[in-house]
């Protein structure tokens, strides 16, 4: 056996672990189904490097991982839907095309390349209604896992997705699913994320057109004490009816509903 | 297309192959450029009235907002080519364009441009400042020039709401592009003297939507009673214009049964004045 031979086992082995120590690394991101669509939760000091991302009408995007990694595919999948529904029509854009995408792509970078991604995504799409959602997963080496209902991943991945399951069941409403994963996110004994931690994003198959939103500021304030409460709701019977679904609340005046809110750079100021 | 290994990070698709552009329609140039409108040789013989041409759009500033309305026919000739064709599009959540001229290159026109801005506001995050898309808008056109010289000309009507000044903006242009923003109102086709005309008399500063609208929908049928390629609203098929108001609340095309009441509206009163409301003339 010539000096430096590794075995091929061996490579896979030491890549894999390579590209899960990067993951494990960050904080994890909670992807899961709710009774209007699909919620996206990630604990996020950044206001301008997005975790979460929309990519088409009905698809979603959520990554951990590095930033510069999955920035590319998040690039790439916008292209790759919009390319494609400008080719045919804006229907014929799927998750399922889009994972795949991914996927060969991911798993070309494994067997490949020196240093594998360090990254692992949800792609995910709502559809009319909840039987028609779907939640895919991929991971560095390209597998694709058809999720159903929840995701976690990122960070400590198996204890975060544990206690989501014990809070997670079907036909959560939107403040009932954030508090779930914000317990799930939140480590025994730890303290919450406040709103300005959170990067929060639905696909809510109610809107028109584009159905994904981004919740911030107040609309996000609003909905943690809403679903605060509503985690107690077995003790106290007395809760105040909700006036309107969240959702219906108005925009803020003149804030464009698919961007950022909060300061981000114009560019107006030079 | 190269191999793989051009591209970075050992990816194998040219679809993340980064053009450094926010712009969908330069990343289509390089990927696959044959699906850009205008990129056919130029034809032999102008085609001119042997294609369908959409005609008559107005648009007027309202309070708070803008409204846009087109008719829905289209002409090759002399000939009706659709008596209830679509040519106001959403373009996005605070923006529409009305399309004259070629009626196949215009739609193709707002399909791109629809993908345009929305990949430019997933891409960085943020929206497009309203004179960005009124530029964007206008290269698209001036890249269309060849066709238009053949017959394809295409103009657009653009309008949209404008966070910063809270109100609406109207901008025009013309086969070489743009953008001439408009004050008040404006309209486009081949119908449009006859609406400008009407539009002058009829417009008041500062209406509200729901009078915004009727103005227009006046206009569209002084353009179809003097012009062969407007058409008028269609009473025995219930075919309306197409009306939509861009406001703070988004873009919000009007739902049939509310057109049809404007223009019954408008018809009863011209049932007794052909020409249609009289301008107090002191």
């Amino acid at each position: 056996m010539p000096f430096g031979y590794v075995s091929p086992e061996q490579q896979m082995r030491d890549k894999a672990d390579y590209a899960r120590k990067g993951i494990a690394r960050g904080r994890s991101v909670v992807v899961l189904q709710y009774e209007d669509g699909i919620l996206f939760v990630a604990p996020n000091p950044s206001r301008a490097l997005h975790k979460i991302s929309e990519i088409y009408d009905k698809i979603g995007f959520a990554a951990v991982g590095r930033y510069n990694e999955f920035e590319a595919l998040r690039l790439g999948g916008i292209r790759y839907a919009d390319i494609n529904g400008y080719t045919y029509a804006r229907d014929d854009v799927t998750a399922r095309g889009l994972a795949n995408l991914y996927a060969q792509n991911l798993g070309q970078i494994f067997t490949e390349s020196l240093k594998p991604f360090e990254v692992e995504i949800v792609v995910a799409e709502v559809g009319d209604s909840s039987d028609e959602d779907h939640i895919y997963r991929l991971t560095f080496d390209g597998s694709v896992f058809d999720e159903a209902g929840l995701v976690a991943m990122g960070g400590q991945a198996e204890a975060v997705a544990g206690r989501l399951k014990e809070h997670y069941r079907d036909g959560l409403s939107l403040a009932e699913a954030l508090e779930a994963a914000l317990f799930a996110l939140t480590e025994p004994g730890g303290e919450r994320f406040p709103a300005s931690q959170l990067e929060v994003a639905v696909l809510d198959r109610n809107r028109p057109h584009r159905k994904f939103l981004r919740l911030s500021g107040p609309r996000l304030e609003r909905l943690l004490s809403d679903g605060a409460p509503a985690a107690e709701a077995a003790t106290q019977p007395a809760q105040p009816a909700q006036p309107e679904s969240p959702l219906s609340a108005p925009e803020t005046p003149g804030a464009p509903p698919t961007a950022p809110d909060g300061d981000i750079d114009t560019g107006a100021n030079g | 297309m190269g191999s793989h290994r051009d591209l970075p990070a050992g990816m194998v698709n040219h679809i993340f192959t980064d053009t450094g552009s926010s712009s969908f329609t330069e990343f289509v140039r390089s990927h696959s450029p044959d699906l850009l409108p205008g990129r056919n040789e130029t034809l032999a013989t102008p085609v001119g009235d042997q294609i369908p041409h959409a005609t008559t759009i107005v648009a007027a500033i309202c309070a708070g907002g803008v409204v846009i309305a087109g008719d829905r026919r289209a002409t090759s000739g002399n000939i009706i080519s659709q008596r209830d064709m679509e040519k106001v599009f959403r373009t996005d959540d605070y923006s529409g364009m009305g399309i004259a001229g070629a009626a196949s290159a215009g739609i193709e026109m707002a399909r791109l441009y629809r993908v345009e801005l929305e990949h430019y506001e997933k891409r960085e995050g943020r929206t497009l400042s309203v004179e960005g898309k009124a530029n964007r808008l206008a290269t698209m056109i001036r890249g269309n020039l060849p066709m238009a010289m053949q017959g394809l000309a295409v103009v657009p009507l653009f309008a949209a709401y404008d966070p910063d000044v809270d109100g609406g903006r109207i901008f025009s242009y013309d086969v070489g592009g743009g953008p001439y923003e408009q004050r008040q109102h404006h309209a486009i086709g081949s119908g449009s003297i006859f609406a400008r005309g009407a539009l002058k008399k009829l417009y008041r500063e500062g209406a509200s939507p729901e009078d915004t609208v009727l103005t227009l929908i006046h206009a569209l049928y002084d353009a179809a009673d003097d012009d062969s390629a407007t058409g008028g609203p269609d009473v025995i098929r219930k075919i309306w214009p197409v009306v939509a108001v861009i406001t703070a609340d988004g873009y919000h095309r009007l739902p049939d049964e509310e057109v049809g009441e404007f223009v019954r509206t408008v018809i009863d009163s011209r049932t007794n004045f052909p020409d249609g409301p009289i301008a107090p003339l002191r």
